[in-house]
């Protein structure tokens, strides 16, 4: 195809030449544009909501990836350059949001400690261990509380043994003498302050905000403390324990004056090694990769977890595929009568969802209370899931109950567009039955099906669902104090070690091991791939 | 020009559309505010589960007629909210207030994500018991509401309503009651060491060592010869022995079992009262009966309200928990749309009539909170997966004290 810069410059008003595509006829206000026109009014108006509710939000990254593809889908679909982008744009862009976008973020966790005990930032963390150690002083009564305003500064008024004290942040409590207090003990007016009324408090946000950060000393002294209050109408006398000092980044104990400073792990720390409870997460370079290989606790298990992964994939994958096969070719076969109905019965496992198919095989393989014991082993006790090769065994078993349909599908299909010719062929050559299938039909069938294979490989590669639901990975190793078992695979056991589930989250071990397995099961489907383009050429 | 036609179409189409679709939300969805009260721009977000969303619902409307502000309830799953919460507030997408179990505090404290609350004089009319349960180094970091433990639960109809005094007791009846089984009780496939826990505290082997005051240290406190003799019981119950415990009997098969009568006893908590009930059984709740001679003392779990350190709307957040949750007519909501233990005192009084409830009751008395510390996370694996291998057949003593070997590393 040639290239001919020419239309590009096309002016206006100049009728079209021959050749042209369509979507560059100006034919003025079409049915076609106008459609074009709604469709892309409902696209801009998705990203100006995205782009205000971003603003409401502060999210400043969004509001700006969300500008710039309102302006380049417009620019793009309005202009008449962008043909093949025409096509493209929208792959691209969910291509950036759910490929991309997740795969640089799962990297991005696994170069950082995420998890617990560092789970946001280091402001979150400083606001959270000053809230934890501000305490109510176990003195302090509870007192009616009025807001007041002198201009922009704010203040507390309470009553205190029948008499008014006022104070703001930079003035502790005074006696206001000529106050006036309502039955229920409620300052409503003062001299030299305006009383906020609840409704004017409920209304602004801003200002509820300022009266939650307000403290009021309750003396000169710090030790005595300061009032604050939580819902605006009653206060507390409450005493800060820590101290921030955000240009040191210190964290003081003002009563024992031992000083918390920052460590490289995203901790406050105290010179005798004592922390603070909160941390934040940071970056902490190769560190948890190197984890899932050097600690012992994790590695050898971790071996053996893989082991069993691949054996499981290939083993599922082949076992299904011959299963498939056999069935698709005894009911190709024209003598066989009912196929079609036959045929709907043998795929009714592909339809149920996998996780259902996962928990009811769990509760027929109960041992003791399960079908299968009973029906088919007279009641025999055979403890299909807690014995580790009967599980493994299990596992195969139902997952070959799961996938063999997709594969009789596959089969049957690659079956009925094999050439008759070709066979016809074979028959003529003097092939028998046998020689036919294995010269001619089983060629055929593995270059259709081989690209399918690798894919379900990589599928059955992190299958979490069956292992999740049917054994959960167990039975357990004895041997280790990893929390893992003989049927995990690589995903269940990152799911496992994480503590995603509960326990101790470690979000960046996780994302590590998932991108270690993302490139195994990566290299592994490109060698194969390549292999079968081989085979493909060889036809 | 064409250009210019079809941009400026682009642009008409765009705003019709948009306003289009904020005409209908525009609107200030609160109208009766109090006089000079315009507050529909605040919206105060709350986490609730399907069961507790009716009670919350119903205290959010008077609030959101008081104050002009708007509730949004966003309904989660239970097991979710832990997680989630830990996930979003540091992301600032978490809400204000979620419902949750007393035990996620110490998790929380040490994720930054939780503010603490003060109830001031309403202390009063709490159960002390359910505040302890949320305070965590001296400070109170949730509003509770409802109390949960599990009991001895019993077919009044195969071995009547005297609760048996130790576990021997309850097998000769339930054995002489003639069914499948003396007794039953989920273990799983996984282990299940929070419903035998009533069993393993009475041979004093507790899972955290605890202070004077109730609170809970990080030492292990099941290992030592306490915890070796409640796991030789367990083996001499298990598969093994005489089979009471079972690793084939998971939730459901528990359920179905003493639902049809196989079984006269069973250990469950309120959320299974239904099932027996729809089932036609009669059921009667007492204490969990010792098998090591102490107390049987299970684990008691509070459920409250949490506020979270990275809410915009603090004030407004405490205003609704302390002035519309901690009310009597607020908690009976709660407790009538999910039956548990209420820690209001005036409403547990109420409802204390119900021989059911009063059973729970008298099992939360001789229960201990569960621990809320975060080294608590790293127990249930261990602990429950020790429970099953001991109940299928393991070598009982070296089985446990490697668990506490495990368990100890892990948290240290």
């Amino acid at each position: 195809m040639s290239v001919r810069p020419s239309h590009a410059t096309t002016g206006a008003g100049r009728p079209s030449p021959a050749g042209e595509p369509h979507s560059r006829q100006w034919r003025g206000l079409g049915i076609g544009f106008l459609i074009k026109l709604l469709l892309m009014g409902i696209v801009n108006a998705l990203g100006v909501a995205v782009v205000l509710a971003a603003w409401a939000s502060e999210s400043w990254a969004i509001l700006g990836a969300m500008v710039v593809i309102v302006v380049v889908v417009d620019w793009i679909y309005f202009s008449k350059r962008a043909l093949p982008l025409k096509y493209l744009t929208p792959g691209l862009i969910f291509l950036a949001i759910f490929q991309l976008f997740t795969m640089a973020y799962t990297g991005y966790v696994a170069f950082t400690n995420y998890g617990t005990g560092h789970a946001g930032s280091q402001t979150q963390a400083v606001d959270a261990l000053l809230i934890q150690n501000e305490r109510r002083l176990e003195t302090s009564p509870s007192f009616v509380l009025s807001i007041v305003r002198d201009g922009d500064e704010l203040g507390f008024a309470i009553v205190v043994d029948g008499a008014v004290r006022v104070g703001s942040p930079e003035s502790p409590l005074t006696e206001a003498p000529d106050a006036e207090v309502d039955q229920a003990g409620r300052v409503v007016s003062l001299p030299d302050w305006e009383v906020v009324s609840r409704a004017e408090l409920l209304s602004d946000r801003g200002l509820q905000q300022a009266v939650v950060d307000l403290r009021v000393p309750v003396s000169d002294e710090p030790e005595d403390g300061s009032i604050r209050t939580r819902e605006g109408s009653t206060g507390a006398i409450y005493r800060s324990v820590l101290e921030w000092d955000p240009d040191a980044q210190t964290m003081t104990n003002v009563d024992t004056g031992t000083v918390y400073s920052v460590t490289d792990r995203g901790r406050f720390e105290a010179p005798d090694g004592t922390q603070l409870p909160v941390g934040w997460y940071v970056t902490v370079g190769f560190e948890n990769f190197t984890r899932a290989v050097t600690d012992s606790n994790y590695s050898t298990p971790l071996l053996r977890v893989a082991g069993w992964t691949f054996a499981f994939a290939i083993l599922t994958v082949l076992s299904s595929f011959i299963l498939g096969l056999i069935l698709a070719i005894v009911y190709n076969d024209p003598r066989v009568r009912g196929r079609k109905f036959i045929r709907t019965l043998f795929i009714l496992p592909y339809a149920f969802p996998a996780f259902m198919s996962g928990l009811l095989w769990r509760g027929m393989l109960n041992p003791e209370y399960g079908i299968i014991n009973e029906f088919f082993f007279m009641d025999a006790y055979i403890p299909w899931l807690s014995d580790p090769w009967l599980a493994k065994f299990a596992i195969l078993y139902v997952n070959l109950w799961l996938s063999y349909p997709y594969w009789f599908l596959v089969c049957t299909g690659a079956l009925q567009a094999l050439p008759t010719e070709t066979m016809e062929a074979a028959r003529i050559d003097g092939a028998g039955r046998w020689r036919t299938f294995r010269s001619v039909t089983m060629p055929l069938i593995t270059v259709s099906t081989a690209p399918l294979a690798i894919a379900s490989f990589a599928f059955n590669f992190n299958n979490f669902t069956l292992i999740y639901f049917l054994t959960e990975g167990r039975p357990r190793f004895t041997d280790t104090s990893a929390p893992l078992g003989h049927t995990d695979i690589l995903i269940s056991a990152i799911y496992q070690i994480s503590g995603v589930a509960g326990g101790r989250a470690d979000y960046g071990l996780a994302s590590a091991l998932s991108i270690i397995v993302f490139i195994v099961v990566g290299a592994i489907s490109a060698l194969a791939f390549r292999q079968t383009r081989k085979l493909e050429e060889m036809n | 020009m064409r250009n210019t036609i079809a941009w400026g179409a682009a642009v008409v189409a765009s705003a019709l559309i948009l306003s289009a679709c904020g005409g209908g939300t525009a609107e200030p969805t609160s109208t009766d505010a109090g006089p000079g009260v315009d507050n529909s721009g605040i919206e105060l977000t709350i986490w609730v589960d399907a069961n507790r969303e009716p009670a919350v619902a119903a205290a959010a409307q008077l609030f959101e007629a008081e104050t002009g502000a708007t509730v949004v309830l966003v309904q989660k799953n239970f097991e979710d909210l832990r997680t989630d919460f830990i996930a979003q507030v540091p992301t600032g997408e978490g809400p204000d207030i979620t419902i949750g179990a007393h035990d996620w505090t110490g998790a929380f404290v040490t994720a930054g994500v939780v503010n603490t609350v003060d109830i001031g004089d309403k202390a009063a009319d709490f159960e002390q018991v359910a505040l302890d349960a949320f305070s965590y180094d001296g400070q109170l970091y949730g509003l509770p509401y409802a109390l949960e433990t599990i009991a001895l639960i019993q077919n009044v109809d195969l071995v009547g309503t005297d609760a048996p005094a130790t576990f021997e007791d309850m097998i000769a009846t339930g054995l002489a009651a003639g069914t499948d089984r003396p007794f039953v009780i989920n273990v799983g496939a996984g282990g299940d060491g929070y419903t035998s826990y009533g069993f393993q505290t009475s041979f004093g082997a507790p899972v955290f060592v605890q202070e004077a005051d109730g609170s809970y240290t990080s030492e292990v406190g099941m290992g030592g010869p306490d915890g070796v003799a409640f796991a030789t019981w367990l083996s001499e119950n298990g598969m093994a022995g005489n089979g009471y415990f079972s690793t084939d009997v998971d939730y459901d098969i528990n359920q179905s079992l003493f639902s049809e009568g196989a079984a006269p006893y069973t250990i469950q908590g309120p959320w299974a009262i239904g099932t027996y009930t729809d089932a036609g059984v009669n059921v009667a709740v007492n204490p969990i009966p010792s098998a090591g001679g102490g107390t049987a003392a299970p684990f008691v779990g509070v459920q409250g309200f949490y506020v979270s350190s990275q809410s915009q709307n603090t004030l407004l957040a405490n205003e609704f928990l302390i002035t519309y949750i901690a009310t009597e007519e607020a908690q009976r909501a709660l407790y009538d749309a999910d039956p548990r233990i209420p820690a209001y005192i005036a409403v547990a009084e109420q409802v204390a009539s119900d021989p059911i409830v009063a059973g729970f009751i008298a099992s939360a008395q001789n229960g201990v909170p569960m621990p809320s510390i975060p080294e608590m996370g790293s127990v249930w694996d261990f602990w429950n997966a020790a429970e099953a291998a001991i109940v299928s057949g393991a070598d009982p003593e070296s089985t446990w004290l490697q668990m506490i070997a495990d368990l100890e590393a892990a948290i240290s």
